[in-house]
C-alpha cells in the first residue's frame, strides 16, 4: 500500500528516531518531557469536553434504564427494577423494531456495498466523462436526509403523482401501487441503499486507487485476464475497504431516525430502534424504558464497533 | 510515510496518482468503452432524483403534480416564493439561521479543540495516544439514542430546551472525533524536521501552531470544517428532540412537510433544494478529502 497513512509503529519509531537524532535536548525541553504534562495539556480540553457531553449522559442513561420513571408518575420514580429490559425484549412492538433495525442495517450495507463495489469498478476505468459521473454517484449524498426523505416520500413514491407511477404511466403499465403503504419496508430500504451508495462507492474507489499499479502491470505481464487479476489482486486488497465500509456503514445506518421519522412515522412496521428510542422519550415519556431501549441499541452498536475498530487499526498499521 | 525522511506529502500522492493511471490504462479499450456507458447509465440513475426535485421546485404547482410527470413544463419561481413564506407568512429564516448558528459555531469550536488535541496525538504525542485515539473513535460509535434521555431531561431542567447555545454544544461534542482523527492524520504527514527547526529556534506550542502547522494544514482544516459543518447541518434527532419554536433548526423545519397539504409538492422541493443547498456547496468543496472525513481519516 503506498499510501500516507501514517502507522503507529512507524510514528512511535519516527519519534524515538527523532529523539536519537536530536544532539542535546535544552533544559527547558527535557524538563518538559518528564512532566509529560506539556504534551498532555492540549489534548485535555477535547478530551473532557468528550467525556463530559459523551461518557457522563451514557452512565446516566445505563442508570436510568434500571428505574422505573415516567415523566407522568412522578411519585413512583423508583430504581433497581429490570423491567424496562424484560419489556423491551417481550413487547412484541418492541421485538419487531428490534428485528426490523436488524434487517434494515444488514440489507442497506450489503446490497449498497455490492453496488458500491460495482460502480467504483466501472469509475475507476478511464472513459469519457468520468469527472462528471464520479459527481453524479456523489450527489444523492449531499441531499440533507431529511429533504432526501421528502423528497423520495412524496416527489417519488405519491400514488398518485409521483414519479415512479409517473413512469409506469409512461411505460403504459395501469397497475399503479402505493408503494410506501403496500412495501413501507422496502420503500425505507431503497431511499437509504440510494443515500448510501455514493458513500460505500466512495471508500471502494479510493481503495481501488491505492492497489498497487506495479503488481498490475505484473499481472498483465505475466498473461492473468482479467478475472484473474479481480480474483488474485483486487479483491484480497479491497477486503480491508469494503471491511471498513460495512461497518462504517453499519454504524451510521443502524443510527437512522430521519427516513423512518419522515416516511411511515414509524407506522406499518417501520419502527426502528432509534424511532422507538424517541417515541418512548417524546410520546410517552417513560424515561426508564427509553433508556433501556437506548442502551440495547449501544450494545449493538458495540458488538458492530469491535469490528470496526480493528479493521480500522490494521489500515492504521498498514502501509 | 514510513521514515522521517519521506518524501513530501504531494509527491507521494502524484506518484500514487500516477500509479493508479498505470492500473486504470490495463482495462481494453472496448471493456472501457462497455464501462463508460454503464457507468454512465448508474450514475444518471442516482442523480436523477435530485435533477426530478430541482426541475419540480421550478415548476408551478398543477405542473408539479401531473401523472405523467411534465418534464417540459415552463420554469417558474413561485415554488420558492411559496417557501419563503409568500402566502402562508411561516418564513424559514429564523430555522435557517438556527442551523447556520448551530453548524458554523460548532464547527469553529471544534476545530479550536481538535488542532491541539492532534498535535497532542501526532507531533509530540503522549505515550499512550493510540488508546487516545480510539477513545474518540468509540464516542463516535455511540449512538446518539445512547445519551439522548439523559441530555434531554438535563434541559429540561435547566431550562435549556429550545436553546440553541445548547444544541451548538452538543454538535461540538458530536464532531470532535472526526475532527480529531482528520487533523490527525493531516499533522502525521508534517516532516518531522519542520518541527524540529522550530524547537531549535525556541518557538513555543503557540508560535508553533500558529506560523508552522496552520498554514501546512489549511487545506486540511478546510475539509475539517466542511464535513463537520456537513454533519451538524445535516442533523434532526437531537435538533428535533430539544428544540422546537425558538431554536428548531431547519431540518426541523423541513418535518413540518411530513404530511401532505394539497397541491404542494413544488414547494416541497424548493425547500428541499434551499436546505439542502449549503450541503452541496460544502461538499463539492471538500470533495477530495470527503472519502478521509467520512471514513474518520482511515482512508485517504
Amino acid at each position: 500500500m503506498a499510501t500516507t497513512t501514517a502507522t503507529p509503529l512507524d510514528t512511535e519509531a519516527e519519534a524515538k528516531a527523532a529523539k536519537k537524532k536530536e544532539p542535546k535536548p535544552s533544559f527547558n525541553e527535557r524538563w518538559l518531557d518528564k512532566k509529560g504534562w506539556v504534551r498532555r495539556f492540549p489534548l485535555l480540553p477535547a478530551l473532557v469536553f468528550t467525556i463530559i457531553l459523551t461518557q457522563i449522559p451514557f452512565v446516566a442513561t445505563l442508570i436510568i434504564s434500571f428505574m422505573n420513571w415516567q415523566a407522568n408518575y412522578p411519585n413512583e420514580i423508583a430504581f433497581g427494577t429490570l423491567n424496562n429490559y424484560i419489556t423491551v425484549f417481550t413487547d412484541p412492538a418492541l421485538r419487531s423494531s428490534v428485528w426490523f433495525t436488524i434487517v434494515l442495517t444488514v440489507t442497506v450495507v450489503i446490497v449498497s456495498l455490492a453496488l458500491g463495489l460495482g460502480i467504483s469498478l466501472l469509475l475507476n476505468r478511464s472513459f469519457f466523462g468520468r469527472g462528471i459521473v464520479r459527481t453524479f454517484m456523489i450527489t444523492p449524498f449531499l441531499i440533507v436526509p431529511v429533504a432526501a426523505a421528502l423528497l423520495w416520500k412524496h416527489a417519488i413514491y405519491n400514488p398518485v403523482y409521483g414519479l415512479l407511477n409517473g413512469m409506469l404511466t409512461l411505460l403504459g403499465i395501469e397497475a399503479q401501487p402505493d408503494w410506501i403503504t403496500d412495501f413501507p419496508r422496502l420503500a425505507i430500504e431503497v431511499q437509504l441503499i440510494w443515500y448510501w451508495t455514493p458513500f460505500m462507492t466512495l471508500i471502494l474507489l479510493a481503495g481501488l486507487q491505492s492497489r498497487p499499479g506495479d503488481v498490475l502491470e505484473a499481472a498483465n505481464v505475466d498473461g492473468a485476464n482479467s478475472w484473474q487479476t479481480f480474483r488474485f489482486i483486487t479483491m484480497p486488497h479491497m477486503r480491508r475497504y469494503l471491511e471498513l465500509g460495512g461497518l462504517l456503514g453499519s454504524i451510521y445506518v443502524i443510527q437512522t431516525f430521519d427516513t423512518v421519522f419522515v416516511m411511515t412515522a414509524g407506522s406499518l412496521g417501520t419502527a426502528n430502534l432509534p424511532f422507538t428510542v424517541y417515541e418512548t422519550l417524546y410520546s410517552a415519556q417513560d424515561y426508564g424504558l427509553a433508556s433501556a431501549q437506548g442502551v440495547v441499541v449501544v450494545i449493538f452498536s458495540i458488538a458492530i464497533a469491535t469490528f470496526l475498530l480493528r479493521t480500522v487499526s490494521t489500515l492504521f498499521e498498514e502501509s | 510515510m514510513t521514515s522521517a525522511l519521506a518524501p513530501a506529502p504531494s509527491k507521494l500522492a502524484a506518484e500514487r496518482k500516477k500509479s493508479a493511471e498505470r492500473g486504470r490504462r490495463l482495462g481494453s479499450r472496448r471493456g472501457n468503452v462497455i464501462a463508460g456507458i454503464a457507468a454512465w447509465a448508474i450514475g444518471i440513475l442516482f442523480v436523477f432524483p435530485v435533477f426530478f426535485m430541482v426541475l419540480t421546485s421550478l415548476h408551478s404547482e398543477p405542473n408539479a403534480s401531473t401523472n405523467p410527470p411534465s418534464f417540459f413544463a415552463p420554469l417558474t419561481l413561485d415554488g420558492y416564493r411559496e417557501f419563503f413564506g409568500a402566502s402562508s407568512g411561516a418564513s424559514p429564516w429564523p430555522p435557517l439561521i438556527n442551523s447556520a448558528t448551530a453548524s458554523i459555531i460548532s464547527t469553529i469550536l471544534v476545530i479550536l479543540l481538535a488542532i491541539p488535541a492532534a498535535y497532542a496525538l501526532a507531533v509530540k504525542p503522549i505515550k499512550k495516544w493510540t488508546d487516545a485515539m480510539f477513545f474518540f473513535l468509540s464516542t463516535k460509535m455511540l449512538p446518539a439514542v445512547a445519551g439522548l434521555l439523559p441530555l434531554y431531561i438535563f434541559a429540561k431542567y435547566l431550562g435549556l430546551l429550545d436553546n440553541i447555545n445548547y444544541l451548538l454544544i452538543l454538535y461540538t461534542a458530536m464532531n470532535l472525533p472526526i475532527a480529531v482523527w482528520m487533523m490527525r492524520s493531516f499533522l502525521a504527514d508534517i516532516p518531522v524536521e519542520l518541527f524540529e527547526a522550530a524547537a531549535v529556534d525556541g518557538a513555543g506550542l503557540i508560535r508553533t501552531l500558529r506560523s508552522i502547522i496552520v498554514p501546512i494544514i489549511s487545506p486540511g482544516i478546510a475539509a475539517t470544517a466542511l464535513i463537520c459543518f456537513i454533519f451538524a447541518w445535516n442533523e434532526l434527532l437531537l435538533a428535533n428532540t430539544l428544540t422546537s419554536v425558538i431554536a428548531g433548526t431547519a431540518p426541523v423545519f423541513l418535518t413540518s412537510f411530513v404530511t401532505s397539504q394539497g397541491l404542494f409538492l413544488a414547494k416541497v422541493c424548493a425547500a428541499a433544494t434551499v436546505v439542502s443547498l449549503p450541503v452541496i456547496i460544502a461538499g463539492f468543496a471538500a470533495q477530495d478529502k470527503l472519502v478521509q472525513g467520512l471514513s474518520l481519516g482511515a482512508v485517504k
